[in-house]
């Protein structure tokens, strides 16, 4: 098993088709094979044991993801919006590495041991005139499987960045068990705005190039960008972190409201697919009435897994907005179905599953299930179960909801309080337009919950205000009163990281003031 | 002698040579049409066949000849086969005239209920 297979069978099948790029002048899939083969030579002539790539989205990386995976070297998608120091001492544990870097920040990483630096354009260049060999490039990468493929360093929302590791048989497996060779039609194509850093982004130019669709990568993102790059090329799939979602929609908003021709549609777009963090259920609730031929999505996935396991698909998302059963309703917000090839288990705290409907830890075992970091032993029980810290339950009709991280939960008085839950009630009120809830110490109790309220602009849609005693009474009336917030402080924005993943440690600094100083 | 042994050798690749090891990520190809594979699932030695031959480590010489016409409904590129007894995968990255087989036992079609796109 190697990266490499998905891609030498997309060149067998379809290499005239376009790979990356607009329709016309793009990459076929048979140039990306031979520019992957070049970038191989390159990279082993290097001597470096890593390819990493401190880069936005270009056609650069699909070729030097291929590359690395041709010259059995591991690829590092690293965060280019990371300051020199932070991405000078990443590059420093995965050195001896080429680093693929951005044209516009030359000097980055000028002075480490054993790090080769590229410049993307200057790479480009060099392999579009790499001569091609009429007899083919040899296929000689590594078939095991064994090795790694991809080095994904985890967020850092709590602590070091860890280096998860996956390995071509996860990445294949995923690849395989969820996407139909050549699924696509000619004329599909899927725009990718999630950066390369985000395991979503490395499995969307895996899923795309096996299913035969034509990519188109938005470099940074920006809703109006985003919304003229799937007019202008035809996009007929997209995948999305909520934030990016909440922005389209009211970029799409802001265009019917200026009452413009073509404003507020997306004519060639059929399917929407969202994840990497809880999604407001407004935000999904307007885009499905502004968007209404579109399929939506609903991925859930972590790194650790090599991107998706379970997803609530179209069907799902229509029955649940229609049904007057509000167990069928809920649904919206879970995330469906695991996989056919994914098992889901939810253990209490000595690892034992609990019964149907109870909350707990999911747990997830399959073959693209990874569960390893860089330099640590692996987190995978010997019976190959992957404990995910995601806390959730499964409904009796098999649909997972993921109630947020465990270390997240808030300990009031002995009593596990699930953030998610109360965050869930406070964005219904139509003057909420996002909400956190964390827990800080408290003599008394522990931890007191604090929810932190952003609200929407009053002259806006809704035109409400909210106060909040009123929004006390909400939780207390829709939860219980343990889960009502002890206070309710209103903040102009929640601190988010770029990939849409709410910042709690960030949070809960900002608010310490409102905990009583004790240690909980 | 040389030459007998090349003869028997060429009429049947079983008598001589042991039968391949299914490690997965291995690459075959069939003796009698264009039909290539991997592994994917799949342990030990195994009587892998395509058009009722033994099928062959990709880059050997083929025999030739056509498909039995026992195992001659052809395979498809990127489909999965299995046998019935879930012990061996293979994926096809090349398309030919045979049928794969386990033995004398063809491989099923391993039907996958598609997926939306999540990425």
């Amino acid at each position: 098993m190697n990266l490499m297979m998905l891609l030498e069978m997309a060149a067998g099948g379809f290499g005239d088709r376009v790979a990356v790029g607009s329709r016309d002048g793009g990459l076929t899939f048979q140039q990306l094979f031979d520019r992957a083969g070049a970038a191989a030579g390159r990279f082993r002539a290097s001597g470096a044991e890593v390819v990493a790539m401190a880069d936005v989205s270009s056609i650069a990386l699909p070729i030097s993801l291929f590359g690395a995976a041709w010259a059995d070297l591991p690829f590092v998608p690293l965060n280019y919006r990371l300051t020199d120091d932070e991405l000078s001492g990443l590059s420093a544990r995965i050195a001896p590495a080429v680093v693929v870097l951005d044209p516009a920040a030359p000097g980055r990483l000028a002075d480490l041991d054993d790090v080769v630096v590229l410049d993307r354009q200057a790479l480009l260049d060099e392999l579009a005139n790499a001569p091609v060999p009429n007899d083919g490039w040899g296929t000689d990468w590594d078939m095991g499987g064994e090795g790694t493929a991809i080095l994904l360093f985890t967020s850092g929302t709590t602590g070091k960045p860890k280096a998860a590791m996956l390995r071509h048989r996860h990445l294949v497996s995923y690849v395989l068990g969820s996407v139909e060779f050549m699924g696509a039609a000619e004329d599909e194509a899927a725009l990718v705005s999630v950066p390369p850093y985000h395991v979503a982004g490395m499995a969307a130019l895996l899923s795309n190039v096996y299913a035969g669709r034509r990519i188109v990568q938005l470099p940074t993102f920006d809703a109006e960008s985003w919304v003229d790059l799937v007019r202008t090329e035809g996009v007929t799939s997209a995948m999305v972190v909520p934030t990016m979602l909440t922005r389209i929609v009211e970029h799409l908003d802001s265009e019917l409201a200026a009452g413009l021709a073509g404003s507020g549609v997306l004519p060639t777009l059929r399917s929407l697919a969202y994840g990497g963090g809880k999604m407001p259920r407004p935000t999904i609730e307007r885009a499905l009435q502004l968007l209404p031929e579109v399929a939506f999505v609903n991925a859930y996935g972590l790194t650790e897994t090599s991107s998706t396991v379970a997803l609530l698909g179209p069907q799902e998302h229509r029955d649940a907005l229609a049904s007057d059963d509000e167990a069928v309703r809920a649904r919206l917000g879970s995330a469906g179905r695991p996989l056919p090839t994914i098992e889901v288990s939810i253990r209490d705290e000595d690892g034992t599953e609990v019964p149907l409907g109870l909350p707990g830890e999911i747990w997830v075992r399959g073959e693209q299930v990874s569960g390893e970091y860089r330099g640590q032993a692996p987190r995978l029980t010997t019976d190959g179960w992957f404990p995910t810290r995601d806390g959730g339950r499964l409904d009796d009709a098999g649909f997972l909801h993921v109630t947020g991280r465990i270390d997240d939960v808030i300990v009031k008085g002995g009593q596990n309080v699930s953030p998610g839950e109360i965050e869930a009630v406070l964005v219904e009120h139509p003057a909420v337009a996002d909400a956190a809830a964390i827990g800080l110490p408290d003599q008394q109790w522990g931890e007191r919950i604090v929810a932190a309220v952003v609200l929407a602009d009053a002259s806006s849609a809704s035109g409400t205000l909210a106060t909040a005693e009123e929004l006390q009474e909400l939780v207390r009336n829709e939860l219980r009163s343990n889960r009502t917030p002890d206070h309710v402080e209103f903040v102009a924005a929640l601190p988010y990281n770029d990939t849409g993943k709410l910042l709690r440690r960030v949070l809960r600094t900002e608010l310490a003031h409102l905990g009583d100083g004790s240690t909980a | 002698m040389v030459g007998d042994a090349l003869d028997r050798w060429s009429d049947d690749h079983t008598q001589e040579s042991p039968m391949p090891d299914m490690k997965p990520g291995s690459r075959f190809a069939s003796n009698v049409c264009t039909t290539e594979v991997i592994v994917v699932k799949g342990a030990g030695e195994a009587d892998l066949r395509c058009g009722g031959s033994p099928m062959l480590p990709t880059g050997s010489v083929p025999d030739g000849g056509t498909p039995d016409p026992e195992a001659a409904s052809g395979t498809l590129m990127g489909k999965r086969y299995v046998d019935a007894d879930d012990t061996l995968e293979v994926l096809c990255t090349k398309p030919g005239d045979g049928s794969l087989g386990l033995g004398d036992a063809l491989l099923e079609l391993k039907e996958a209920k598609p997926l939306p796109a999540s990425d």
